[in-house]
């Protein structure tokens, strides 16, 4: 027998970047607000890096790939038919848990693709419009970085940029001499003691959870200010569908509790911010006679135009030893190939993510992957040659939406609770590419530069689908798109949408600054519209 | 020794039997041999065989298909072949099936580096990253001078 809960005012979906983002602004509304998320908090003390196994930990309980995980909080994705197989984190922080904390923000030329490149679509907004939400997010998150960076508009600091270390010098003379861009990376890690949160200590470990609570989850951010103010957070609660009345308004969300009962919160507004496959996921799971082809989708573009980021990897071995497994991951970057030039052959353009080496085991295992490995004798002589001795950096390309790249429901694959699973299509358009093997060209460039050996290179990186965009698109044009300028559903007045759906387009830089920037510009419109907000 | 019937509550399937831990003990051998000069401990050595067989989780029943596969096509036992038939058996074996012989690289690997005569020897503290952390230097910040001088390389937009 299905229960029915007390009404909320507000009911979030999905407790990640955005879901926290949105939460912490309405708060201050009074208004009652629940957020159910799927999946449960994280203790650090669980995190790998605690541990002597860390990097077999690593592969297990906090993997990248929710197929590998297979937690309880987890839904399985049918990723076959893709290059790109999908990376996430269920639970409370969302992919805040395991992203790296690279916090680029777009560039303004990314709001204007279609005026300036006549491809894909102009954005209903402008890096005007986020401006205030990028800054406000920064001071939220923590984010270190160095003022004065050519590549973007005047931006301030909130602290000090994370160090270069051997690494970042080394690579910084090579840009140098080629006469290319490089700068400190804008990095959701705290370089200094911030706001209760203690400074890194160059764990290195902040793709499986930092441990130290010194890089920016949304756990250890927006939630711990959401929950002073009240916000309730309700964990094991897995959204199956939004369900809506006569009127085609929503009226609140099934869910499965921790228990596998089936439970009915209704709400005055619904907010979505399970990321670019799990939203488009609950919103065609939500099709009903009154929207048959799944809820907000007059349009058809929900689960449409996913768009990725193709990465590219670039790794070199050098004889001086660098900083190896010690450092954060993010430190560097470089926008010289981020604005299209027409001197190339594909429109639009990719950063580089600066990379230091890794662990032992991790280093031994690119190392028989890469052919510089061998087993037997030569393995000890050949492990002390690439150990602590190499770096490099992965290309972030620019994906442009197209509609056949989607997410749809697979017809048999469930979830634990009988929720259909997301099937994801994707192929490589030719512009990715190109821009692919440009970036993999140059980055043998400056690696070659910079003196080094043994140079190898991936494109794309088949396991590196964390970055989900596009599948229910921004637009002013409710023929075309699923929400408009203010992330409101064109068909259903109190459904929004904060998460990386709403891009209509991805930019060539990590997307979390921005979708964060989006979920605080939402929430402001839905302070400043309350009282005609559906109209 | 644990034997074949065991199973381990973890979700991941039963227990590697006796046959596929000896097996694995030649792989892992193969993989990494000891080296006297260096002072390290083959990957085959006891303790670190102990602590493979004991934690891995989701890649058991990959490693266990494959080192059955192994056995069999060895005729029987990997171990009962010599070390230039195993070697030579092995390198064919993995020319024909690198993505299986990836799952066995990654658990030897890991269990490998993380014994801490391996670390020391490699110039590692046999410690967890946390909660010590490590250092890494500030490094030069005039080296952004010239990118500063060359001056803004951002595209307006209107
Ligand atoms: C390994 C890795 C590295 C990354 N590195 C970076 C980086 O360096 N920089 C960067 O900008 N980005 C990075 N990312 C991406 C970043 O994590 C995401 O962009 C960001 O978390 C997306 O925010 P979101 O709010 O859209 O969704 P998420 O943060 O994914 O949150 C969605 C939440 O919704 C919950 N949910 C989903 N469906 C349901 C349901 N049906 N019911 C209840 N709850 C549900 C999920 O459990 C999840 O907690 C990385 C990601 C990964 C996995
Ligand atoms: S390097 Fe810093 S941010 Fe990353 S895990 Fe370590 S302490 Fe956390």
């Amino acid at each position: 027998m299905p229960v029915t809960n007390d009404p909320v005012d507000v009911l979030i979906i999905g407790a990640g970047a955005s879901g926290a983002a949105v939460a912490w602004s309405l708060a201050e509304t009074r208004m009652r607000i629940v957020c159910l998320e799927q999946g449960d908090w994280q203790q650090s003390s669980r995190y790998p890096s605690t541990g002597r196994d860390w990097e077999a930990r690593q592969a297990e309980d906090y993997a990248i790939h929710p197929n590998r995980r297979a937690m309880p909080a987890d839904y399985p994705v049918n990723d076959d038919d893709s290059p790109i197989k999908i990376a996430n984190f269920n639970g409370v922080g969302g992919g805040t848990i395991l992203y790296a904390g690279h916090f680029p923000r777009m560039h303004p030329s990314d709001f204007r693709v279609r005026s300036l490149d006549g491809v894909a679509d102009d954005w209903p907004i402008d890096y005007a419009t986020l401006e205030p939400y990028y800054a406000l997010n920064d001071r939220m998150m923590g984010i270190a970085a160095l003022e004065g960076d050519p590549a973007y508009p005047p931006k301030e600091a909130v602290m000090p940029p994370m160090p270069l270390g051997s690494t970042g010098e080394m690579l910084g003379r090579a840009m140098n001499e080629l006469g290319w861009h490089w700068w400190p990376s804008d990095s959701a890690i705290t370089s200094r003691d911030y706001e209760g949160r203690a400074a890194c200590i160059n764990l290195g470990h902040c793709g499986h959870g930092c441990a130290q609570g010194a890089k920016a989850s949304t756990d250890v951010t927006y939630w711990q200010e959401a929950m002073r103010a009240r916000v309730e957070v309700r964990t094991k609660c897995r959204v199956s569908r939004i369900e809506t009345n006569d009127d085609g308004m929503a009226t609140g969300a099934w869910y499965f509790d921790g228990d596998g009962r089936e439970v009915f919160q209704p709400a005055e507004i619904v907010i979505m911010a399970c990321n670019g496959i799990g939203t488009p996921r609950i919103l065609l799971n939500s099709a009903s006679e009154r929207f048959p082809n799944g809820l907000g989708n007059s349009s058809g573009q929900v689960g449409r135009n996913l768009m990725f980021h193709p990465y590219a990897l670039v790794r070199g071995r050098f004889d001086r030893p660098l900083d190896g497994y010690r450092g954060s991951r993010v430190f560097m970057w470089s926008m010289e190939f981020y604005e299209t030039d027409p001197a190339r052959d594909f429109l639009r353009g990719y950063c580089y993510q600066f990379t230091r080496g890794n662990a032992p085991a991790t280093t031994a295992l690119n190392g028989l992957g890469d052919g510089l490995l061998p087993w037997g004798e030569g393995h000890h002589a050949a492990f002390r040659r690439l150990f602590d001795h190499q770096a490099g950096m992965i290309a972030i390309c620019e994906d442009l939406p197209e509609e056949i790249n989607r997410v749809t429901l697979d017809p048999s694959l469930k979830d634990a609770n009988g929720i259909p699973a997301p099937k994801i299509t994707y192929r490589l358009s030719e512009n990715s590419q190109k821009m692919l093997d440009h970036s993999v060209a140059r980055g043998v460039d400056i690696l070659t530069r910079a003196g080094a050996k043994d140079i190898i290179t991936r494109s794309p990186l088949p396991y590196a689908g964390w970055h989900l965009m596009g599948t229910a698109r921004m637009g002013n044009d409710p023929r075309t798109s699923v929400v408009n300028a203010w992330g409101r559903s064109h068909d259903v007045k109190n459904l929004f949408i904060v998460d990386g759906s709403v891009f209509v387009t991805s930019g060539g830089v990590n997307p979390t600054s921005t979708i964060q920037a989006i979920a605080l510009h939402v929430a402001d419109q839905i302070k400043t519209r309350i009282h005609d907000l559906f109209d | 020794m644990t034997s074949s019937t065991e199973t381990i509550n973890d979700g991941w399937g039963p227990a590697l039997s006796d046959g596929e831990r000896l097996c694995l003990r030649c792989v892992a051998g193969a993989m990494i041999p000891a080296s006297a000069v260096l002072g390290m401990p083959g990957a085959d050595d006891p303790a670190i065989m102990a602590d493979m067989a004991s934690s891995v989780k989701r890649d058991r029943p990959a490693l266990a298909r494959l080192l059955r596969g192994i056995d069999e096509a060895a005729g029987g036992r990997l171990a009962d072949l010599d070390a230039v038939a195993a070697s030579a058996l092995l390198d064919r074996l993995r020319a024909a099936d690198p993505a299986g012989f990836a799952v066995a690289e990654a658990v030897i690997a890991r269990a490998y580096y993380r014994d801490d005569r391996v670390l020391m020897a490699i110039g590692m503290e046999p410690r967890p990253p946390f909660p010590k952390g490590f250092r890494v230097d500030e490094g030069d910040w005039s080296l952004l001078d010239p990118v500063r001088d060359r001056g803004p390389i951002w595209r307006a937009s209107e």
